[in-house]
């Protein structure tokens, strides 16, 4: 996963700056200078993701691509590399990109936290009741032609002590949900939090709605997406360290949002983005990990296994739903063949069952479309949903390879630097001696706590980690049973629909005679 | 010299509706059906093997009973198409729902050809019958003389014929509502194919996912892993479930509704054939007609003969599709009204069970969370 500008954490000044309570937002400058110039893997992507040439895409009021977003498929091969799943450089001006480990928790505690206190939190929430329920609701096409967009209504029920009230709702558009995964991204999955991805864009299904085409597919589009959005947000809270981060507060309480603007896929900032995915893709081939825990490699095998299988499922799921829109199609069709066929014949009773019929047809089809619903809205997206989960999961995998990687590249500089500093002794410059022994010095110390923090960030993302996936098992597993119990209870109901509908016209073919 | 003895009106030495297609069997590329009848007289019964030729032999012989008056008025019973082993996607089309279902809904077709032949008071005093459903060397499978009664023969130039208003108001409202029948009846029984056949595509693909979901099955001790194996098995259950369902109901829909609404379409084709049968008798007697007035005397007397056979037989004719017009709209209720209660009380189970079935899927899901 493209880790940009977040690049190795500032050395250990930043605990004591947190400590201080000083913001903990970091100027882009500070972060460059500290930047080393030492990783070459990093190197490619630091610099050419800088804030400084965020600047320059940022508001780019020709940028022609201003409103396209890209369709992407499920198993499109950009679909890896157009994921705004990677941290982005380019987030909006307001926050900029840090390599904040502790983020600034919000009201409920007054002290700043450090690594500890998030498992204290944890512990907390642990045996608590999740008490909070987000609704995406209304949808409403705001502005006309090209540049129209669709509003929801997005309402938080909750009684968490997290809030200022009980209920409240705001107003946000599609790219503003971009814009929080975007920003949560690149605070959280560089150290291995799992942070759920955004629902996918699509060119065609918005550019249908906003040419203000008011026909059943773009309909069932924005409901497609509604409901996605929906998912997206009540996965994200459900994450304890996500639901405390004060994006996701300002996201759901404040009414005015600063707009996301590069959250566009083909923008410059999706180009750049896409860029960065290739180099991280080349990257991770390169590095390898010595893997000194089985619990990791297993881990990475399972999750491999699992995005395979899911992938058949989900491809297994779209066949069936595919397969009952074609169904309610045709019964659709019989229905009306059959009611001609009844105004048609002569013989009365014969006509009326006839007509009874066609009704009765035409009811089993509403029942098809609601079955190809429950097919699509549970499963279907349920699918979809954890194969792009699993996406983000093993990037945070990833992420902890590359900490790895970087805990060993300090360690193999220190050594060349203690070799240097081992070789000053027979240098035959006795003048420049000692000012270079002095600065040689320096450099092994800054080294070692290089080192030292390296070993502390591998060993915190393999500790988060390891949480992660054990609370992400957990919820999938929740996840599953709740959506198959609903299916079961779908099927049932249209089954006894379906025999009421049987009870009713049986007398009428009877009657016949 | 012998005497010749009059030859007995021959009946039927079997039960007219006993008659029952019992078996198919694929010989290399031929279908050859089993066929038993019960003994009219005492306790037994007949077994035979035909094949689709034999069938056609049969059907011959009946159009082709040129001695017995105003046969042409007579609505045969439909031969369905002929049923090939590997048949083309053509063939396949055009034999609609007889083609499913390992061909019994084609055996039912062929033995309610039989049993209506039988029934039919004309037709079942034929030979050609008792010898089809008795002997039990094979009919003969030469080719009797060209049948004089099919339509795929005739020129196009007689089509014309089909819209050569009528003389009598009874025939002509008949013909007017065949037509529409004939077309609604096709339409909505290529209509409920196309439901079956999707029924048929929705039954694999969950017979699909329940395979994948099999696949999902983890080993390992860790509880997350075991539960979630555990709600993938009972899914993988539950849409195998569904996938019986929908063979269930495809099949019913097949063997009830898809069944009835193919023989009411073949045998409203049937009825069209007869109608214009008799409208080309109707024209042809017009001409005769209009010959005679026109003749010269030389030729007068000859034409008037010619006029007056034409006028009888299509007295006859009319005297024959009049009644078989008024027994068809009674059959053709009989066999719908049959068609759907069938169907609805089959559908009806169908449901019931997979509404238990399901139900306790629901209760041993909600009792593993």
């Amino acid at each position: 996963m493209a880790d940009t500008a977040r690049d190795p954490p500032p050395a250990h000044t930043d605990f004591q700056e947190l400590e201080d309570g000083e913001d903990l937002f970091l100027e882009p400058a500070v972060i460059q200078e500290s930047g080393p110039a030492s990783l070459p893997a990093e190197d490619i992507s630091a610099n050419s993701n800088g804030p400084k040439q965020d600047s320059l895409f940022d508001d780019d009021p020709e940028d022609l691509f201003a409103e396209a977003t890209e369709e992407v498929s499920l198993d499109s091969p950009e679909r890896e590399v157009l994921l705004s799943d990677g941290p982005s450089p380019a987030i909006t001006p307001i926050t900029p990109p840090t390599s904040v480990i502790t983020p600034r928790i919000g009201l409920a505690h007054d002290d700043m936290f450090t690594h500890s206190s998030f498992d204290e939190i944890e512990e907390e929430e642990g045996g608590d009741s999740f008490d909070m329920h987000i609704s995406v609701s209304d949808p409403e096409k705001v502005g006309d032609g090209m540049n129209a967009y669709m509003a929801y209504k997005v309402t938080t029920k909750t009684s968490m002590s997290l809030f200022k009230t009980d209920e409240f709702s705001v107003k946000r558009r599609f790219s503003d949900f971009l814009g929080l995964h975007s920003k949560l991204a690149s605070k959280y999955l560089h150290i291995g939090y799992i942070v759920p991805p955004a629902p996918e864009k699509s060119i065609v299904g918005m550019t249908k709605v906003k040419v203000g085409k008011e026909d059943q597919s773009s309909n069932e589009f924005v409901e497609k997406r509604r409901s996605a959005l929906e998912r997206y947000l009540m996965r994200t809270v459900k994450h304890p360290i996500l639901l405390k981060d004060p994006d996701v507060l300002q996201f759901l309480e404040s009414s005015e949002l600063p707009r996301a603007v590069s959250t566009q896929a083909l923008s410059s900032a999706g180009l750049l983005r896409m860029v960065n995915k290739a180099a991280d893709a080349v990257n991770k081939m390169t590095i390898k990990m010595n893997e000194s825990d089985a619990w990791f490699e297993e881990k990475q095998q399972h999750f491999e296994n699992l995005d395979v299988q899911l992938r058949k499922l989900h491809a297994s799921v779209e066949s069936l739903v595919c397969h009952r829109k074609e169904l309610s199609v045709n019964t659709a069709q019989f229905a009306k063949s059959a009611a001609m066929l009844g105004n048609s014949e002569d013989h009365t009773a014969l006509s009326r069952a006839l007509s009874q019929l066609a009704e009765v047809e035409e009811k089993i089809d509403q029942l098809h479309q609601d079955q190809a619903n429950a097919d699509f809205y549970l499963f279907s997206e349920l699918l979809g949903d954890y194969v792009r989960l699993i996406t983000a999961v093993k990037g945070v995998f990833d992420h902890r390879m590359k900490t790895w990687q970087k805990w060993q590249d300090s360690q193999l500089l220190l050594q060349k630097k203690r070799e240097a500093e081992a070789k000053l002794q027979f240098t035959n410059k006795p003048d420049k001696l000692q000012q270079a022994k002095d600065e040689i010095k320096e450099e092994i110390e800054e080294l070692e706590g290089k080192v030292q923090q390296g070993e502390r960030d591998f060993e915190q993302i393999s500790k988060t980690i390891r949480k992660e996936v054990s609370r992400f098992e957990k919820e999938r597993v929740k996840d599953f049973k709740m959506i198959i119990i609903k299916y079961l209870e779908s099927l049932v109901q249209t089954q006894q629909q379906l025999i009421k509908y049987w009870d009713a016209f049986l007398p009428e073919a009877k009657a016949i005679s | 010299m012998m005497e010749e003895v009059k030859e007995v009106t021959p009946t039927l030495s079997v039960h007219a509706d006993n008659i029952k297609v019992t078996e198919v069997l694929k010989e290399g590329d031929t279908l050859t059906f089993i066929i038993v009848s019960q003994k009219l007289s005492g306790t037994g019964e007949y077994h035979v093997d035909r094949t689709y030729d034999d069938f056609e032999w049969l059907q011959q012989h009946l159009f082709s009973q040129e001695d017995v008056p105003g046969i042409q008025g007579v609505i045969f019973p439909p031969l369905p198409a002929k049923a090939q082993v590997n048949a083309s996607a053509k063939v396949m089309k055009q034999l609609g729902f007889l083609g499913l279902e390992e061909w019994q809904p084609y055996c039912k077709a062929l033995e309610n050809f039989l049993q209506q032949i039988a029934a039919h008071s004309i037709l079942c005093k034929n030979k050609a019958l008792e010898i089809f459903l008795t002997s039990s060397d094979p009919p003969g499978r030469q080719r009797v003389r060209k049948n004089i009664f099919n339509r795929l023969s005739q020129a196009v130039v007689e089509m014309r014929k089909e819209s050569h208003k009528d003389v009598d108001e009874f025939f002509q409202t008949e013909r007017d509502h065949n037509l529409v029948l004939t077309g609604c009846t096709k339409t909505a029984t290529e209509r409920f194919l196309d439901v079956v056949l999707t029924e048929q595509k929705i039954a694999v693909a969950c017979g699909h996912f329940s395979a994948a979901l099999q696949l999902c099955v983890e080993q390992g001790e860790d509880p997350d892993k075991q539960a979630f194996s555990k709600a993938c098995v009972k899914l993988s259950e539950v849409f195998n479930s569904m996938m019986k369902n929908m063979t269930s109901v495809a099949e019913n829909n097949v063997n009830t509704l898809g069944v009835g609404l193919d023989l009411e379409s073949r045998y409203q084709e049937a009825e069209k054939e007869m109608l214009f049968r008799r409208t080309c008798k109707l024209v042809e007697l017009e001409t005769a007609r209009r010959n005679a007035e026109k003749a010269k005397p030389v030729k007068k007397a000859a034409m008037e003969e010619v006029k007056k056979a034409a006028e009888t037989e299509f007295d006859h004719i009319c005297g024959v599709a009049k009644q078989e017009i008024a027994q068809f709209h009674g059959l053709r209720v009989k066999m719908l009204q049959q068609a759907l209660v069938q169907w609805c009380e089959k559908q009806l189970l169908t449901a019931k069970e997979k509404a238990d079935q399901f139900d306790q899927h629901l209760q041993a899901f909600r009792g593993m969370a």
